[in-house]
């Protein structure tokens, strides 16, 4: 019984990846056509990654950081600045020129955002000595600030030859197709399923659940609270990395505490403590950029102008949607559980036993 | 530096302190009762400076100082009801997530109903009136807010230490439960504490406001998360540490500015939360608070 359960769950898992990659391919064989559709797909499989790497913290470590748009700015800029092509760098540092050690350092795209995660997670490992000592709100506050101090950093007149001020990085290379970020993702997203599920990842979670207890059982506190930090930052780097590439042109205002809010809405939404309830939340809410996109748009019903669709209620209605989860439904879609086609199966069961019920009563 | 320019920045950091100080208030209140950061305070901030345009379009300054301060005491008690008291049993990471919903609800709210675009701050005449002593020359609110921040913390501290709220505030931030069997009504207590704190940051906003001359969504965010390091730096829960916290780094950050690193004022400050709290985790004038663990 159990083993048949466990085919039919392969097999039902193969035909999704089947037709994940059909959908997938069916929007790469006429990318013009489909640009809006692939854009939020790209934008999905980077917030994905980035929200798993949250949850790694706030989830399943219990720290509650909220430095995600630093080290995503960190992993940009560095990917962005190995990536750029060479012969156009002259152009997109026009203002302040390009340092001479960097004029002819160049990376493909790959290796640069291992580079760009590399480089935010040794920012992770120097921040976290003195900011994971903090508790709670304390961290929190401290991640926002160092969050705040990267981005000063990036913008500051003295890193103009590398970072280009507050002009920004463009040109930089994007993705040659749709399965190229995706897969990425995937690769980045199933790396830290690894570790949530290996020794270090059920630590974590002793942490999470009373820090002195684990401390009792000789979990070296601080070591797995900073390996935490520095593993999330890096893929969180490596995310930032993709943003650069999926975004082509890049400044320090892509990365202001709004884009950490947007990641936390994500994990909160998805689930406080559930890798695929944080991807299951990136489709939703990047798809709802999309989906949503009516509020933006001035409405007209019968010749009336409704003046509460205009630009920016989107953002009000995401903002709400925060709180009314936060509010109302604490665990989010999926709780501190995962995805399973037996849940999957078992929610339809509960829908049909219902039903033959409601209709009795009628 | 000479000793005008000095004497000049000296005064300018010290006005801009008295704001941060009034807003620092807020912060360090609400924590001491509710261990908890309001991240909306500084967008609560922000609102007010909002109000006072729509108040100024209507009304004479002297009349829409009162319907501001009203407006934003309104505001602020309706966001602790609206998000913070159904979470009061609720684990912390929820009521700080809540907290930054709001933020991010104010913020977004501001952008839509008023749109990014910066909107220019009213002008109180009274308050912009040049004065000039010798070779320095200085507005009235550059000298006003500082007094009037002491003038009304002097005032709180009254509240605090003479009155039956102020004693039933202090006996809420040591125990809450103890507070509760001993018959104060500690949801009546913690919505004081929001109007008090609405209120010195509407009083805080107008002073601020006026010097900065625009106001735009955002500029509450970062005022706000300044004035929570000062509330840290003068130790959480105390109000005169508050106050100097408040002072220490409006000075700090003018003379930053002034030196040519303004880029890095607004690093400054968080560096100077995390040095606090590795060292000195009480702050300046914090008492020894034993770990509720």
């Amino acid at each position: 019984m159990k083993k048949t359960t466990k085919t039919r769950d392969l097999i039902l898992s193969l035909l999704l990846a089947a037709a994940v990659c059909a959908l997938l391919g069916w929007y790469q064989a006429d990318t013009s056509a489909h640009s809006y559709a692939i854009s939020i797909i790209e934008r999905s499989a980077i917030y994905a990654v980035v929200a798993v790497a949250m949850n790694l913290l706030n989830g399943f470590t219990g720290l509650f950081s909220l430095g995600q748009a630093g080290f995503m700015a960190i992993g940009a800029y560095v990917t962005a600045v190995l990536t750029i092509p060479v012969e156009v760098r002259p152009s997109v540092y026009y203002m302040n020129g390009i340092e001479d050690w960097l004029a002819n350092l160049s990376l493909p795209m790959i290796p640069a955002m291992v580079v760009g995660g590399l480089f935010a997670a040794a920012a992770a490992a120097l921040i976290g000595i003195p900011v994971l000592r903090l508790k709670s709100d304390y961290l929190a506050i401290a991640t926002l600030g160092f969050s705040e101090i990267i981005r000063a950093l990036l913008a500051a007149p003295m890193m103009d030859r590398i970072t280009n001020g507050s002009y920004g990085l463009n040109n930089i290379p994007g993705f040659s197709n749709i399965f190229q970020p995706i897969l990425i993702a995937a690769v980045c997203i199933a790396l830290m399923v690894l570790l949530i599920n290996s020794s270090y990842g059920r630590a974590f979670k002793a942490i999470r659940e009373d820090d002195v207890a684990a401390e009792a059982m000789g979990i070296n506190l601080f070591r797995h609270k900073e390996l935490s930090f520095v593993i999330s930052s890096f893929f969180t780097g490596v995310a930032g990395g993709m943003l650069a590439v999926f975004m082509r042109s890049i400044d320090t205002k892509t990365f202001q505490v709004t884009l950490t809010y947007n990641i936390l809405l994500i994990v909160v939404l998805g689930g406080i403590g559930s890798v695929t309830g944080s991807i299951i939340g990136s489709l939703l809410i990047n798809g709802g950029q999309e989906w949503l996109r009516f509020l933006d748009e001035p409405l007209t019903v019968a010749g009336v102008n409704i003046p509460l669709f205009r630009p920016g209620f989107r953002m009000v209605i995401y903002s709400l949607l925060l709180m009314v989860v936060v509010l109302f439904w604490r665990r989010g879609i999926m709780g501190t559980s995962e995805f399973t086609w037996n849940g999957l199966f078992g929610l339809f069961k509960r829908k049909k036993k219902k039903k033959p019920q409601t209709g009795g009563e009628a | 530096m000479s000793a005008t320019t000095f004497a000049q920045h000296l005064l300018t950091g010290i006005s801009l302190g008295g704001s941060y100080a009034l807003i620092a208030i807020g912060y360090t209140m609400v924590y001491g009762i509710l261990r908890l950061i309001n991240f909306a305070h500084g967008d609560l901030f922000m609102m007010s400076g909002y109000l006072m345009i729509f108040a100024m379009a209507s009304f004479p300054w002297y009349l829409s100082v009162p319907v501001v301060l009203v407006g934003t005491v309104v505001i602020g008690v309706l966001i602790e009801k609206a998000a913070y008291k159904p979470l009061r049993s609720a684990p912390r990471m929820s009521i700080m997530i809540s907290a930054i919903g709001v933020s991010y609800l104010l913020q977004n709210l501001a952008t839509y109903l008023f749109t990014a675009i910066p909107k220019a701050y009213p002008e109180i005449p009274v308050l912009k009136k040049i004065f000039q002593f010798g070779l320095l020359s200085t507005s009235l609110v550059t000298l006003v807010t500082p007094v009037l921040t002491v003038i009304l913390v002097i005032l709180l501290m009254q509240l605090i230490n003479h009155t039956k709220m102020g004693m039933a505030m202090r006996a809420v931030s040591k125990d809450t439960e103890a507070a509760r069997l001993m018959g104060i009504k500690v949801d009546h207590i913690i919505s004081m504490t929001f109007v008090i704190g609405s209120f010195l940051a509407g009083v805080g906003a107008i002073l601020y406001f006026t010097d900065r001359m625009t106001v735009y969504p955002f500029s509450g965010s970062l005022p706000g998360l300044k004035c929570f390091v000062a509330a840290v730096l003068g130790g959480i829960g105390s109000i005169p540490g508050a106050v100097i916290g408040g002072f220490i780094i409006g000075i700090c950050e003018t003379f930053l500015v002034a030196l040519g690193y303004s880029t890095f004022s607004d690093a400054f400050t968080f560096l100077l939360l995390i040095v606090i709290l590795l060292v000195r985790p009480t702050g300046l004038f914090g008492e020894a608070a034993t770990d509720k663990v």
